[in-house]
């Protein structure tokens, strides 16, 4: 694995310098990266955490809801056809706005109402408070659920980008550091060897021009030219000036 | 609830919820005044009856998903139950699905699609 998983680089020292410093990038990254995936953690287990009570709430208000409900269709008489009919505008709309958790955007609603009911009426001749009661459960109802549902999405899309930064972290953590650690140190074993062998060359280059000296002082001695018939050329006061 | 303050047009158009369950759940959120019906006549909800087909319903929910001007789709949990596939396919977050409670079944968070992702990462006890 380590000689076989590395960057296809060629072993020099620049190629050294560079892959360090992407070894250091890297760790930055790494550290960046889990930071960002701590805090959205941090943030998805509140979420979570808010939500399963929202949710259980939700259960206990459509209870009540359901009850209201009932209470006034018996007072008022079915009006289920009439308000299924009636209707024309919403009142209750969502209003979408954005929040940011480390660079992540999560889309938040929030409940707005505008116009008038188009129910008004309804209840008019009998059970209107019953019908009133009901529709003010029902609108608390819905603003409850547009709350768990805000927190649904962010809850989606945190698990999302939480899933791509994790997956980023361990691949920044198991691959690409890794791979970049075994490329320098063959670069380093490879810089290393080729350092022992100029060594070792050096020295047998030294060696063979020792032995080939004195190999020539013996011959010289052997024809009788000795050291002390070198001429000095610098010392050479005989020698004549050259005029062009 | 109070009478709703006067105001000149909203800038920025509100989105709609969007409800898919029975006739009772309708109506109460009807009168709790989320129901819209828009310039081509289509309606924000659908009222799930007994004669309702399995396909009718599927309609229905693709064609909250489909339109952008709806941001929660409301549905009843044993109508959930019965298009789960489609919910399961659903990933994106807008539009939200919520599952809410009928009048005749409680409230099952076990079943609830968002929750079972939820699981493996809280314990059992957080779910009572």
């Amino acid at each position: 694995m380590s000689s076989n998983d590395r960057l296809p680089v060629f072993p020099s020292r620049m190629n050294l310098t560079v892959m360090k410093g992407r070894l250091k990038g890297a760790q930055k990254g790494h550290s960046l990266l889990k930071k960002k995936a701590d805090a959205l953690t941090l943030r998805f287990r509140a979420i979570l955490k808010k939500m399963i009570d929202t949710k259980l709430l939700v259960g206990d208000i459509m209870k009540e809801a359901n009850y209201s409900l009932a209470e006034a269709k018996f007072a008022a008489g079915d009006f289920t056809q009439v308000v299924l009919e009636k209707v024309e505008r919403a009142r209750t709309k969502i209003r979408t706005g954005k929040d940011n958790v480390a660079g992540v955007q999560l889309p938040n609603f929030e409940p707005f109402s505008e116009g008038v009911d188009s129910n008004e009426l309804t209840g008019l001749s009998r059970g209107g408070q019953q019908v009133t009661h009901a529709r003010e459960v029902y609108a608390k109802a819905v603003t409850l659920l547009i709350d768990l549902a805000s927190m649904q999405t962010a809850f989606i899309v945190l698990d999302e980008a939480i899933k791509v930064t994790n997956r980023r972290v361990n691949a920044i953590e198991h691959v690409i550091i890794p791979r970049i650690e075994n490329t320098i140190s063959y670069i380093t074993s490879e810089l290393d060897e080729r350092d022992r062998e100029e060594f070792y060359r050096l020295k047998k280059i030294q060696e063979k021009k020792k032995k080939l000296k004195v190999a020539k002082e013996e011959e010289m001695k052997i024809l009788g030219v000795g050291d002390e018939d070198t001429k000095n050329i610098l010392e050479d006061s005989k020698d004549e000036d050259v005029i062009f | 609830m109070a009478a709703p303050i006067p105001h000149g047009r909203a800038v920025k158009p509100g989105r709609l919820l969007a409800v898919v369950g029975d006739e009772d759940t309708c109506t109460g959120f009807l009168l709790g005044g989320v129901g819209e019906v828009n310039a081509k006549r289509q309606k924000n909800f659908f009222v799930v009856r007994k004669d309702s087909t399995l396909g009718e319903i599927e309609e229905a929910f693709k064609h909250f998903l489909g339109r952008n001007d709806i941001a929660i789709i409301m549905i009843n949990q044993h109508i959930a139950d019965e298009i789960r596939h489609l919910i399961d396919k659903h990933r994106e977050s807008i539009p939200a699905v919520l599952e809410i409670p009928s009048k005749n079944q409680p409230y099952d968070p076990s079943k609830d699609s968002i929750l079972k992702r939820a699981k493996g990462m809280f314990s059992a006890e957080d779910f009572r």
